[in-house]
């Protein structure tokens, strides 16, 4: 088992991370944020890699079958459905931001402070 | 099994799903008289299980898949009583906050007691979850329904904002989560906190788990609002409807310290020991209690005040925890469910005054709450009950932690958190006197300027008196004031988190049906030093109080001397809540990087 996707994983985070931090753009932030996200999939995925091993289905195939770990790519597919939800609401809140407060900035709409 | 279990959790879920599907066409009164029912209803079931869970915890396993030669596969709630009386608090929140809805919102859609239901599921079933995953899934769906909830007033900028730094920060805090229980499932193969807990216990804790530790506390931390965390909180809690702010002042942030308690003590704390890891949580702790009480002190908006009293008790909340004993568990326990309360009696106060003068804004409503009596005292009560006043909730919680930290060599824990109190409940008892008795300067400009626009207005000043107004703010401060009085509280509490200390009992009763032999309740009575501290909490909050109303009548010399120490700070701290969201998340990165160095330095 390599490092490889372990190192990838926190370079995805960070960068997420860095883009929402510079972030002046709604729709910009929304992005970084599905991409830092996307960084917990290829953790996840990789931690249940098992090295030429199958698609973890158990029909026809003998007892002893090298499979990958279907229990994380339970929790990846939950992941991804949470990613969407989040995106979405995230979205629909930014159309709002542009409609009402004419602004797609998050410098610019900040009413609280201090 | 038991077949209530589930219930808190289904009932809510069900009905919310149901009013969904037809709600549109009951009619507003029906879908908020069908939200009600179905709160109560799990407000029933939540408190028959607390009365259920007493003697031995209740496992429950959907769908029958116990676990066999102790690897769990199946999906687990693990009832305590503890997790069952915050289930309880989230029900009798969701109510008093429903109720008061009913005549505070002018309009409403039917997506708002859908919404409500939702949220009060999901939080039932982040309190009563057993398993790592379920706890992430429950703790992602109350925070998509807190955001949406928050968001609510979309036409105005302020909800828009607060609803977009609130669900980009805890986002974020959410994959730290995440990241952890993967790494935590790379250790041990299990997802189950009792299973984690029995392949963990007695190793060395190496890199991995440091850092599994390290994301999972910070992840939940982020939602529970601890500095440096605790950007988003009071940006959300300021904006959000009145109603929604009961639920998420009262109860959402707390169950990120639940969650905290729950995860080292049923997982970590075979590894872990306590005595590396309590520094570095009381820090935290502190830090947060001390900060709250500071911001909220420089606040007019009453909203964004309370916001920053949350903070506070967060902070106390999460000093009890981390004393990792037996009592410091048992005072978390009492003091989320009594400070919740009291938060929430106090918003509901706020509510009646925004409903009935249009503004929430404490400069502003001098003297006029005169006219809003009931608000006032239940304001004032919910402040003194702040403010350690013995023997109510809140006192009785800070004195298991004044007994237990004495006995660690922390004896310099307690009057830092009674000046936390001071400072929190001083500025609460300055409004009530300001607002309701008309006392105080009626300008000062040391405060943070309002939101710009004000976040909900009800134009239908008419109705304004109805019982259904106050009852909830009546009854949520009756409550919170009086379950101090429950026989034994503090002995069934410290004999429920004594169950839960004892990690090998618990994993053995979770995983092999073993339940742990009965203990009797110990008996408890708060010591002289606690009642000492309580008292001068009080007084000292009340000598703040009067601080902050007539602080420009101090002689000159006095107040050029203290704004030449306090002024750069103060406005270094304005300058911190910036309200960009890119700078929040700095510091949750930053945050995590420091409690990661910390737990580091001291497991090693």
């Amino acid at each position: 088992m390599s490092y490889l996707p372990f190192v990838l994983a926190a370079w995805i985070f960070l960068v997420g991370i860095f883009g929402i931090v510079r972030s002046r753009h709604f729709i910009h932030l929304v992005v970084c944020l599905s991409l830092t996200q996307s960084s917990t999939y290829v953790l996840l995925l990789s931690i249940g890699y098992v090295k030429h091993g199958g698609a973890p289905i158990f029909k026809d195939v003998p007892l002893g079958t090298k499979a990958v770990d279907p229990v994380v790519q339970a929790l990846t597919l939950t992941d991804i459905v949470v990613s969407v939800t989040v995106a979405a609401l995230l979205l629909a809140l930014a159309i709002q931001a542009k409609k009402h407060a004419k602004t797609m900035n998050p410098d610019e709409l900040r009413p609280v402070r201090g | 099994m038991d077949v209530l279990v589930p219930l808190p959790v289904a009932i809510p879920l069900l009905t919310a799903a149901a009013l969904t599907a037809f709600g549109y066409w009951c009619g507003r009164r029906l879908d908020d008289l069908i939200a009600i029912v179905a709160t109560a209803a799990t407000l029933v079931i939540s408190l028959l299980l607390v009365f259920r869970s007493n003697d031995h915890d209740l496992v429950y396993w959907f769908g029958g898949w116990k676990p066999s030669n102790g690897v769990a596969l199946g999906i687990s709630f693990t009832v305590d009583p503890g997790g069952a009386a915050v289930a309880t608090l989230v029900a009798t929140l969701a109510l008093a906050a429903l109720v008061f809805s009913w005549r505070y919102f002018d309009e409403v859609g039917t997506l708002f007691p859908v919404l409500m239901l939702v949220f009060v599921g999901a939080m039932c079933g982040f309190a009563l979850a057993g398993d790592l995953f379920n706890l992430f899934v429950w703790f992602e769906l109350m925070s998509v329904v807190a955001y949406a909830l928050t968001g609510y007033g979309v036409e105005h900028a302020g909800p828009l904002e607060g609803a977009i730094n609130f669900a980009v920060t805890n986002s974020v805090g959410s994959f730290c989560i995440l990241f952890g229980i993967g790494f935590l499932y790379a250790r041990t193969g299990a997802l189950n906190l009792a299973q984690i807990g029995e392949a963990l216990a007695g190793r060395h804790a190496d890199g991995l788990v440091i850092v599994a530790f390290t994301l999972l506390v910070g992840g939940f931390m982020t939602k529970a609002g601890a500095v440096p965390f605790h950007f988003w909180l009071s940006d959300a809690y300021a904006v959000a409807p009145v109603p929604v702010c009961i639920l998420l002042a009262g109860v959402m942030s707390d169950l990120g310290l639940h969650a905290i308690a729950r995860i080292y003590w049923t997982g970590f704390s075979g590894t872990l020991t306590a005595g590396d890891i309590r520094p570095v949580l009381i820090g935290f702790g502190l830090v947060t209690a001390i900060m709250g009480g500071f911001m909220c002190f420089l606040q007019r908006d009453l909203k964004r005040m309370l916001a920053f009293a949350t903070i506070s008790n967060i902070g106390a909340v999460l000093v009890g925890i981390a004393l990792l004993t037996r009592s410091g568990l048992a005072s978390s326990i009492v003091y989320l469910n009594t400070n919740g309360l009291l938060r929430g009696a106090a918003f509901v106060a706020v509510g009646i005054l925004v409903r009935r003068f249009k503004s929430g804004d404490e400069l502003d409503l001098r003297g006029r709450g005169r006219r809003a009596p009931i608000a006032g005292v239940v304001f004032a009560a919910a402040g003194l009950g702040l403010a350690l006043l013995p023997p109510f909730g809140p006192f009785l919680a800070n004195a298991l932690v004044v007994d237990s930290a004495d006995t660690l060599g922390y004896g310099w824990v307690p009057p830092v958190l009674a000046l936390a109190a001071v400072l929190s409940a001083g500025t609460i008892l300055r409004a009530a006197a300001r607002i309701f008795g008309g006392l105080g300067e009626a300008k000062d400009p040391l405060f943070s300027h309002e939101p710009e626009e004000s976040q909900e207005e009800p134009t239908d000043t008419r109705r304004v008196s109805q019982p259904l107004l106050w009852i909830p703010a009546a009854a949520l401060a009756l409550v919170g004031l009086g379950l101090v009085f429950v026989p034994e509280l503090a002995g069934h509490a410290l004999r429920n988190a004594g169950r839960l200390v004892d990690r090998s009992a618990h994993a053995r009763e979770v995983l092999h049906g073993v339940p742990p032999p009965p203990a009797p309740a110990p008996s408890y009575s708060p010591s002289a030093a606690a009642y000492a501290y309580g008292v001068a909490s009080t007084l000292g909050a009340l000598a703040f109080a009067a601080f902050g109303l007539y602080r420009r009548r101090l002689p000159i010399v006095l107040r050029r001397a203290a704004a030449r120490v306090a002024d750069r700070p103060v406005a270094g701290l304005k300058a911190l809540h910036s309200g960009v969201v890119g700078d929040y998340v700095a510091w949750l990165t930053a945050g995590i990087a420091v409690l990661g160095g910390a737990v580091a330095v001291v497991v090693r």
